[in-house]
């Protein structure tokens, strides 16, 4: 008890000195209008690495160790499948009601046939898994990215995803669970379970990286803007001719970096195809 | 998340590889596929790569993907607006240095290479186009299947890659903001000596 206690004062005094020191390195963005607070980023990106580094990592890397390959799987199925019923959620709210109705329909196979979640059966069915949580149905009713935050501990989200997770986590049916034991374990489980997955990719990213920060950073706002469109992003606007390559970061920007924290670009950004690059990168889900 | 698409991206540029006598490069879906399968084959066949060699993961990628990839080209899309000044001295070594990551990075994830099967999707084109881009996804026991398209330019040498897209992540352009902020603070020799000295410490970590 004393030692969990200690625990968290220790946590707590990381997360004040990280944030203290965000507020000094704050003033010294680089300026880039979708990360307008890096230097507090960066300090949260930090602490984050250093937890999991701590914490999460090596219980992941037990529970792969000690896990046989088909447990693992029947876990990440488990809790796959109880998501499922939130994706049918956000698919029918951001109308999809055939990709709803499937998702259901996957929950009802999986749930029988695949023994409460254990087996995905319904993939094989034709049955395909989707991808979706708040801050997608946001993208798709329009809503713009606004600002990049790196949140303590659960990692890197704009400010629209932030504000949808906080949805999501009111969706979870895990929050529902009655016994707290039970609620927190299964939240421990399925973190770990989560982290294990991808244990391997580690090197890679690692060697891949310049700056592992920026990396992440512009990985996570590309892969939300092909989630918001079902894996198919506008693309031309990654590619312009080369006499034409413009870097966002020499193109002013048309929205103020307060405009674009909170309410991120005009849904109409991506209207006009011959839009200027910058208004291409900050473009938001508006179809 | 993140870092499992990262290993899928790094594992598919290798993946996209195959001896060139055998590669039927006259359209973009076949020219993915024969190049997708040569790798997988000698990936099944060759217990060292699994085993963690990467330097045989290298020769592989080497000789087998390396000429279907357009790397000037990529380069100069990660590089952006910078590339129209740059001199033809400061061009060949981006792109020297550019091509040594991408491969030393795609060698380590080909290591990791276990269950995985490529499926190909759909793939329509016109008989004009000259701009393409081919879908597959890589299907994992256990995982949820990772989208990877490949963009494709039709050139006089026939079809060549220039970008990949894991989970909608592009690996070109993913390196855009890191290579604009090196350019800010050092210029692009500036850039060239980053990208160097991070190929020199991946080496010496290898």
């Amino acid at each position: 008890m004393t030692n969990t206690k200690n625990q968290t004062s220790n946590v707590r005094s990381s997360v004040a000195a990280a944030l203290a020191a965000a507020m000094l390195a704050g003033c010294a963005t680089s300026g880039n209008p979708k990360d307008p607070i890096e230097g507090v980023n960066r300090a949260v990106f930090t602490f984050n690495e250093t937890v999991d580094k701590a914490v999460l990592k090596p219980v992941a890397q037990g529970y792969e160790y000690v896990m046989p390959q088909p447990v693992q799987t029947g876990v990440l199925n488990f809790f796959s499948n109880i998501a499922d019923v939130w994706i049918s959620v956000n698919n029918l709210v951001q109308g999809k009601p055939a990709d709803a109705l499937s998702d259901v329909g996957r929950v009802v196979v999986n749930s029988t046939v695949g023994i409460l979640g254990l087996f995905d059966v319904a993939t094989g069915m034709g049955l395909e898994k989707h991808e979706e949580d708040f801050g997608q149905t946001l993208g798709r009713w329009g809503v713009g990215d606004g600002a990049y935050l790196v949140l303590p501990i659960f990692g890197p989200r704009t400010l629209r995803d932030a504000g949808g997770l906080a949805v999501d986590i009111f969706g979870d049916p895990i929050m529902y669970i009655d016994s707290s034991e039970v609620r927190y374990t299964a939240v421990g489980v399925r973190a770990v379970s989560d982290r294990a997955s991808f244990l391997k990719a580690e090197s890679a990213i690692d060697a891949a990286a310049l700056d592992k920060y920026a990396y992440v950073r512009d990985a996570y706002l590309q892969r939300r803007q092909s989630l918001i469109h079902d894996g198919n992003p506008p693309r031309d606007k990654y590619y312009p001719s080369l006499d034409v390559t413009e870097n966002i970061l020499d193109v002013t920007p048309t929205e103020s970096t307060w405009a674009l924290m909170f309410v991120g670009a005009p849904a109409s950004a991506n209207v006009d195809t011959d839009a200027s690059p910058a208004a291409a990168e900050i473009e938001v889900a508006s179809h | 998340m993140f870092k499992r698409i990262f290993q899928l991206l790094l594992l598919s540029f290798a993946l996209n590889a195959g001896a060139q006598a055998s590669v039927d490069t006259s359209t973009p879906d076949a020219l993915v596929k024969d190049v997708t399968e040569e790798v997988l084959a000698t990936l099944r066949t060759d217990p060292s790569i699994k085993a963690g060699d990467v330097k045989k993961a290298a020769a592989l990628v080497e000789t087998s993907v390396l000429p279907h990839f357009n790397f000037t080209r990529m380069t100069a899309l990660a590089v952006g607006r910078e590339w129209r000044t740059a001199t033809d001295e400061q061009k060949k070594q981006l792109t020297d240095e550019f091509r040594t990551l991408l491969v030393r990075t795609y060698s380590n994830a080909l290591t990791s290479f276990r269950n995985q099967t490529v499926e190909y999707r759909p793939f329509k084109m016109a008989p004009t186009d000259t701009d393409v881009t081919v879908r597959t996804q890589i299907v994992q026991p256990g995982g949820r299947p990772i989208p990877i398209d490949y963009a494709l330019e039709k050139q006089d040498a026939g079809w060549k890659v220039y970008d990949v897209m894991v989970a909608g992540v592009s690996l070109v352009t993913n390196y855009r903001e890191t290579f604009a902020a090196e350019m800010r603070t050092g210029g692009v020799d500036g850039l060239v000596k980053s990208l160097h000295a991070k190929n020199t410490t991946t080496t010496a970590a290898k």
